[in-house]
Parts: C-alpha cells; structure tokens; sequence
C-alpha cells in the first residue's frame, strides 16, 4: 500500500461506520476540491451508490460555474441533494456585498447560521426532484445526526484539532478542549438527542495529496482551479466577493501538483484567497466553534 | 510519485520541551514559511517577551493564552529520506485522552524529558500508555542538557532510571539522545559540547524509524462492518464489506464468520463500478465481497479462513485497560463495548488489579478512576467474536464507551469459560467439522427428496397449525415421504423440561435447541414438520442463525386470518382454506424442488 491507498481506505473505512451507525446522515458537498472527492471516496465506499443525501449551503454568491458543476454531477449520479439557505438575511440584504455586514457577519448569517439550521431541519429545505431537475421544497425536516464533511487538518489551524468523528453540541458548538479520545480506530458513534457528530473522513489528508489523488482517479474537477490564459487560479473556492485567484500558471492537474511540489506556495496559505479567514486574527476558529465546517 | 509519510508522536511531561524541539526540527530543517522566524521573533520583541522555539507551533489562540498544548496537533517536516506528520501530544494530565488520540495513529515515538527535572509522573505515564497503545519504536530525548552543563553522569542516572521503569512494562527504548531544543544540541546537527555522545542524533533516529509493516503474515481477520444491497439502478449484489485487519484473502477461498460460525466461499471482490478482475486483497484495505452461498452474517462478525487458527468467542474475558473517563469505572455499571465492529452490552464482574499508571504501584480495588490503569474480568451481554491481543492485537483491542464517549481503552488478555460460551464453541465445532459418512446427495437420491423445515405457525389462541402441521405429515407419509411432525411442545416439555416458561431469554434458548433437533433431522434427510405459535420475525432469525447451513432451507406457513406476528411466510392459508394446507405445501415444496417430481422411487 502506498501512502494514497492508505489513506483512502481509511477514508473508505471512515465512511462506512458513519452509515452504520448514523440512521441520519448527510454529507455536506461546498463543490470544492476536498468535497469532489470526498464525494469519489463516497462512491468507492458504497460501491458506486451514495446511500445518503448531499447537501450543500448556497449563499447565492458561489462563483456560477460551481452551481452548474454541482446540479451536472448530482444529475449524473442520481445524486440526492439538498439546498440550504439563509433566504431572510439575502432577503433583508444582511450581507457584506450589499455593504450592510462585515466578511465575518456576512460568513455567519450565510454559511454558519444556514448550515446549522439546515442540519437540525429548523429551516426549510430544497431538494432536487430528478424527474423535472428543479429544486422543490423539501417534507422532511429530519435533524441529520452525522454530518459528513471534507475538511482536512493541514488547511488551517483550528481544523488541526479536530477528531474524525467530531461531536457538536445541541447548538452546534464544537467544545475544542473536552473531546473524547479517538485511537484503534474507534470513533464517536454515540451521542446524546439533540446532539450530532461531524465526520471528517480526510482530515490527514494534505492539498497535494487531494490532487494526487485527483490525477489518480481522474476525477472530474471545475476549469476554476486551473489557469485559463491569465495566470491565475483559485487555489480554493468560496464565494465570489471573498475569493481570490492565486498567481500561477498551472492548467492542469499535474502541473498543480508540480507547483505544490516545487514548494513555491509553501509560504502562502492555503486559504489566503480567502478574505474572511484574516478579519479578526482568529477569525475562522471563532466561526468554526459557533458550528462553521 | 512522492515518499511515504512516517507518524510520529511526540510526547512526555508538560514543560519538558515538546514544542521546542519540534519548534526547532522546523526551523533548522528549513521547513518553516519564510518569514515566519522572523515574524515570531520580531511579535515577541514588540511584546518584551523572550523568543521560543515553541511559540512556532502555538497557531491557535487559547494556547498562546493558556500555554499549553492542548490537543494532538499535527505538523508535517520532511528530511532527505522521507516526510514526517509529527503530532504533538500534550503533557499536562488533564489532557492525556488528547496524548492517546495523538499517539494512537503513530508509528514511532519521541518521549521528552527534561535533564534538570529528571523523570516525572507524566514521563512514566506516557511511556506505559505509548506501549499500551501498542507504538514499539520508542526513542528517549533527554532535553535541556544546557541546564546541567551538558554533564554525562545526569544523562546516565537518567537513561538507567527510565530504562528499569520500561524494563517492568517490557519495552525496550530504541535509544536515549541528549539534546537541547533550545541551544539546538543534537536535533539536526551533532553537538559540540558532548563529545561523550556519539549515538545518533534526532533527525538520524527519525530516518531510521522503519514505517510499520503490515501484517499479512498473520491469519485472515476481517470484522464485517456491514452487508450491503443496493437496490438501486439494478444492482442485485449482496456486498459483505469490511477492512481486512490481517492477512489476505482470495476468490475462491472458503471464509467463515464468528461468532455465528457460518462459512462459504468468496465469489468476486466488489468495485465501485460492478466489474472487478481484482482476485485478491491484503491488510489495510477496506473491501467488499460476494458470497457463492447466500449466508447471513452480520456486522461485528468477524471473517477469517476454514483453514486458519480461528478467533475467540466468549462473553467472559480477562482484560487490562486504561480508564479516562469522567466518572470512574464501576463494577455491575452498565457499558458498551466494542471491539473491531462489534458492539454489545458490557459490566465489569471483578477487578483483579488496578495500578497507577506513573508509579505502576497497585491501589485499592474499589473502583478506577480517570487515568488509572486495570485487569478485571468483564462480563458481555452477547456472545462476541475476538482474538487475544497477544495473538493478534488488531482484533485484541476495544474501547468502552460510558455516557456516549469513548472512556476507556483496553486489550483482551484471556478467554474465561463460561457456559454460553462453551455451548457456543461445541456448537461451532461441529459446525465447522461435522460430516457423516454418508453425503447429502446420497440421502436425497434415496430418499427422492431435498430435506427441509416446514415451519407453520398461527395465533396463540388456535390450534389451526396443529390441524394443518398433522395433515399435511399424513399426506407426505402417504405419498412415501420420509418425514417427522413435532410441535413445540413436544419440545417445552421434553427437551427444554429445565427452563422456565416464560422470559426473553429462555424464549431465546428454546429456539436454539428446537434449531439444533432440526439440525439433526435435516441432517439426517428428512422434511421437518413443525408447529409453533406465534413465530416473529425474530424468532426466525435465530433459526436462520443457528441452522448450520440451512437458513433458506426453511418454509414457513401461517395459518389464519390475520397475520399477528409480524412474519413474513412463504404461505399464508387462510382458517377456511385450512383443509387445503397439505396440499398447497406439496405443491410449494414441489416447485422449491424439495419433493422431485417425475422421478418415483
Ligand atoms: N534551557 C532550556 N530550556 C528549554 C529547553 N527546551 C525547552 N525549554 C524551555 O522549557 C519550557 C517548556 O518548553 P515547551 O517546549 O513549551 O514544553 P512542552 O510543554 O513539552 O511543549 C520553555 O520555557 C522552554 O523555553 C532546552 O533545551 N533548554
């Protein structure tokens, strides 16, 4: 085994305890790069079925392509997704392109408070119907129990500290310093009612190992993380007032891969394209305790 | 394609500089952002506070605030030879569940401590867990020999102090290094000032860690963590998936399931995509598998070959563990165990020993507190599959989970009988070896038939399925059958004269023995009439299980109006129809090619 395999059957692994024991489960699906694949490792687990929904928080300021990108593969894998939104805050315009909320409150009305109340079902819910392709209101507001996410622990920080299978509490706070251990591969799969786990099935992965994997696989990713002629690429994807292109010349996989490896972005943060995160010093870990992914 | 990546944890008492040396590892191997020295030192000049090599690790907020590292961090160097994900286990005891989580997934170890404070409480502690864990390279850094003026007889009393107290755990250290994180002695370059040492240093003994092999030489253990069929876009497959822990299998090969015992063959390697060539698998590979014969097993089984020395099953072992719960470990408190897939009931019958982790002294054997250190028997509420961890740690280990969390951690050291147990292991025995001399082709071509259990059941209050059970034995036995008819009170009151007559359990145990005559008259080639009230659904699971290679070979019929139970029969007759039961059945049994059609004898 080399070290990819390694950490895909333990993704595998990881994927298939969440199903077993979690009768509510979703996966949260942003579209970004750890997400695809995150969705591939999902198909490999369960033999080519996604057994449970995807859901993604749509903040209305995703870049477009990323939209279209998301309804092309939910279509072409019969996928179950499920939309959330914060439709008063966009409605009232509490958002900081209209200028009326810093990045930070515009990030928490828009991801934070939508995904929160996405998960425990308080807010309504749009789900693709297959047959007409539109979203349609959904019935079920089921709290999902087992949230899985892509996160990984090299992005940031924060996310260094997390366990595979995180527990939140019933506000979906993440106690940082009162997490129970995690060794012999036995995670968190009890939880008390009104509680849910987060489940981080590549949280040891690296970004080069995310795009090894990708040129592996050959897993389909959108054109936006490449160079198309201007010399640059987003290196991570958000919404669009927020994020930033990178300079770079890559095109393609491979050519991301030789740019991560010559160590040339070593000095720059992962998510520095991503404005939110430098508000504020510890911006994102404030976000990530109140129930950010 | 790059190098492996090694785990590496790092541990030892809080403040015997952890993070300093990893600080310094980053910085003298180059690893560090550029700029990032610089920022560090430059915000602590600003804030008059002196440099250290830590701050470089403190990322998060509270552990500036605090001081102290609060959880298993992980930091990625490289050397020449390979990457390194080093985790950072703190060493403040109150977060020794962070140091187990960090230390868990490592392949090698660092355990600092500190020249001038010589071994402390966390410095034992985090040794005995390390090897508890199951890490076995463990190398020895004896920091801040600055403090001592690099003096060798400090390193020596060191190294033979802490070297007796691995002695008594049977570890041996890989090797003792003095160094200073602060000076920067002996982590990536040689030291000048203790030319007395000439043992490897830091980065040479990261280098010489070997990445743990794994272990495909032992027998075949795969726990089943569950039995897949999707029925959507026309998959028929009945995927058994799992991660192999040890060895490998094959298509082809024979596999049998414990505890059930229940065996059959591998028919192909499930994929992503439906069509597979891939004939094999090795450890570390969480695969799925089509079975030849449609057997049911079920998640926390375990699969390993007919032909390889076979896991325990038991509900009673001698086990030692660590405890890390909030509230301490009680004996007759309820807990769950799990160990590999498995997941049952559990209380602790007896504490043998309980010992202080630091001090390896014994205490009083009241109750286990966080952090202490036990042997006790435990008692299972179910029957559970599982090795010792001697013979194979991978499926030896399991956590106990008190109040939703994971609280402690422990191996299996021995199997103590019990008598569910021992009827189990017979009954598996003879499962897995039992054959008379006579094959069951033979039988059926004597007998002109298939052997099979007609199993008919109605409501409590009727006797509509004694009615139908005796005809339709009268009809087969007039027709030449070769077959038997018993109710199951023939059984109540004869086989099963010892149990009670009421209770979950020994509801439980009547079907067991019911399954076992009929594994004896099936065996022996007859069609089994039998008659029972009110069979559920979970009566019949515990047929199917227990019925040694026959789970389909069972029929079932209600007789009534209304089906009360919640089973789900091959036949429903209704009371009027009830003269026609006898039948109905041939006929069922007819087109299931239990009775032949054509041929007479
Ligand atoms: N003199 C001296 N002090 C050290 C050395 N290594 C660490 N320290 C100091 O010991 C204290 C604790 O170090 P730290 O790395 O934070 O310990 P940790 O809790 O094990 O991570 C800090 O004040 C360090 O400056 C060393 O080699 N020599």
């Amino acid at each position: 085994m080399n070290y990819l395999d390694k950490l895909e059957n333990k993704a595998i692994y990881i994927f298939r305890e969440a199903c077993s024991q979690f009768k509510s489960l979703g996966m949260l699906w942003s579209i970004g790069k750890d997400s695809t694949v995150l969705l591939w490792l999902a198909r490999k687990a369960f033999f080519g079925h996604i057994p449970f929904p995807l859901v993604h928080i749509d903040t209305s300021y995703k870049l477009p392509e990323m939209i279209t990108y998301r309804d092309r593969l939910a279509r072409e894998y019969g996928l179950d997704m499920i939309v959330g939104q914060n439709v008063d805050a966009l409605r009232d315009r509490q958002t900081f392109p209209d200028g009326n909320a810093t990045r930070l409150q515009c990030c928490k009305a828009l991801k934070t408070e939508a995904l929160v109340n996405t998960i425990n079902g308080t807010w309504p819910r749009r789900r693709m119907n297959h047959d007409t392709g539109q979203y349609e209101i959904d019935r079920s507001r089921e709290p999902f129990t087992g949230v899985i996410v892509g996160l990984r622990a090299d992005e940031e920080g924060s996310r260094s500290k997390e366990r595979y299978f995180s527990a939140r509490d019933n506000k979906s706070r993440w106690d940082v310093a009162e997490q129970p251990p995690e060794f012999w591969n036995q995670y968190k799969t009890d939880f008390a009612p009104g509680t849910h786990v987060r489940i981080h099935p590549i949280l040891d992965w690296t970004e080069l190992n995310i795009w090894e994997y990708i040129e592996r696989e050959k897993i389909p990713t959108v054109s936006l993380y490449y160079n198309q002629g201007q010399g640059t690429r987003y290196r991570s994807l958000g919404c669009g007032p927020c994020t930033f292109p990178i300079q770079s010349q890559a095109r393609g996989v491979s050519e991301v891969i030789a740019e991560l490896q010559t160590g040339q972005l070593s000095n720059i943060a992962e998510r520095s394209g991503r404005a939110q995160d430098k508000e504020d010093g510890g911006g994102l870990e404030d976000l990530r305790r109140g129930g950010y992914m | 394609m790059q190098e492996e990546i090694l785990n590496l944890v790092i541990a030892g008492h809080v403040d015997h500089g952890k993070s300093t040396i990893i600080g310094r590892l980053l910085a003298d191997t180059n690893t560090l952002p550029e700029g990032k020295l610089e920022a560090v030192r430059e915000n602590c000049r600003r804030t008059a506070r002196p440099f250290e090599y830590a701050f470089l690790l403190d990322a998060l907020k509270e552990e500036q605030a605090q001081g102290i590292t609060i959880d298993a961090a992980r930091t990625f160097f490289k050397t020449d030879l390979r990457k390194y994900m080093i985790i950072d286990a703190p060493g403040h005891i109150e977060f020794l569940k962070n140091m187990v989580t960090g230390a868990s997934s490592a392949e090698a170890a660092l355990l600092v401590i500190d020249a001038a404070e010589g071994v402390r409480e966390n410095s034992r502690r985090h040794g005995f867990m390390l090897s508890f864990l199951g890490i076995r390279q463990i190398c020895v850094l004896v920091n801040k020999m600055d403090m001592v003026d690099y003096r060798q007889p400090v390193f020596d009393a060191i190294v033979a102090e802490y070297r007796a107290f691995l002695k008594q755990l049977d570890v041996e250290a890989v090797g003792f290094i003095p160094v200073s994180g602060r000076e920067g002695d002996n982590i990536v370059a040689r030291s000048a000032r203790m030319d007395w040492y000439d043992g490897p240093i830091v980065l040479d003994q990261l280098d010489a860690f070997t990445p743990e092999a794994r272990p495909e030489n032992k027998p075949l253990r795969m726990p089943v963590q569950d039995v897949y069929k999707f029925t959507a876009h026309g998959d028929t497959r009945r995927i058994v998936a799992g991660r192999i822990e040890t060895g490998r299998l094959r298509v082809g090969e024979e596999v049998v399931f414990y505890p059930s015992g229940k065996k059959s063959t591998i028919q192909s390697i499930a994929s992503m995509s439906g069509e597979t060539d891939q004939r094999e698998a090795g450890s570390g590979w969480s695969v799925g598998f089509t079975l030849s014969e449609q057997i049911y097993v079920r998640r926390g089984e375990i699969a390993t070959h007919t032909t390889c020395p076979r896991p325990h099953t038991a509900s009673r072992l001698r086990a030692s563990l660590f405890w890390l719960g909030r509230e301490a470990l009680q004996k007759g408190k309820k807990y769950l165990f799990k160990l590999g897939t498995a997941r049952v009931e559990m209380e602790v019958e007896r504490f043998i020993r309980i010992i202080d982790a630091s001090t390896l002294e014994a205490r009083a054997l009241d109750q286990v507190e966080r952090n202490d250190v036990a042997e006790c028997i435990l008692k299972l509420d179910q029957l559970t599959a599982f090795d010792l961890a001697a013979d194979v740690p991978e499926t030896g280990r399991f956590v106990i989970v008190d109040n939703f969390e994971i609280s402690g951690g422990g191996m299996v050291l021995d199997v103590v009988e019990d008598r569910q147990a021992a009827i189990s292991a017979r009954a598996q025995e003879r499962n897995t070896r039992w054959q008379t001399a006579i094959s069951d082709e033979e039988r059926a071509e004597r007998y002109n038939q298939k052997p099979c259990l007609v199993l008919i059941s109605s409501q409590s209050n009727n006797d509509l399925r004694k009615t139908a059970a005796k005809s339709l034995e009268r009809k087969l036995f007039s027709e030449g059958k070769f077959t038997y008819y018993i109710g199951m009170a023939n059984i109540l009151y004869g086989l099963s004269a010892d149990l009670a007559r009421n209770g979950e359990e020994v509801h439980a145990e009547h079907f067991r023995r019911l399954a076992e005559v009929a594994n004896l008259m099936l065996d022996a080639g007859v069609i089994l009439v039998i008659s029972a009230r009110h069979i559920s659904q979970r009566d019949m699971e515990i047929l199917q299980a227990d019925l040694i290679d026959r789970a389909a070979d069972i029929i079932t019929v209600w007789v009534g109006d209304e089906i009360t139970s919640g089973l789900i029969p091959h036949l429903h007759i209704r009371a009027a129809e009830v003269d026609d039961a006898p039948e109905r059945i041939k006929r069922y049994l007819q087109e299931r090619g239990y009775i032949f059609r054509y041929r007479e004898s």
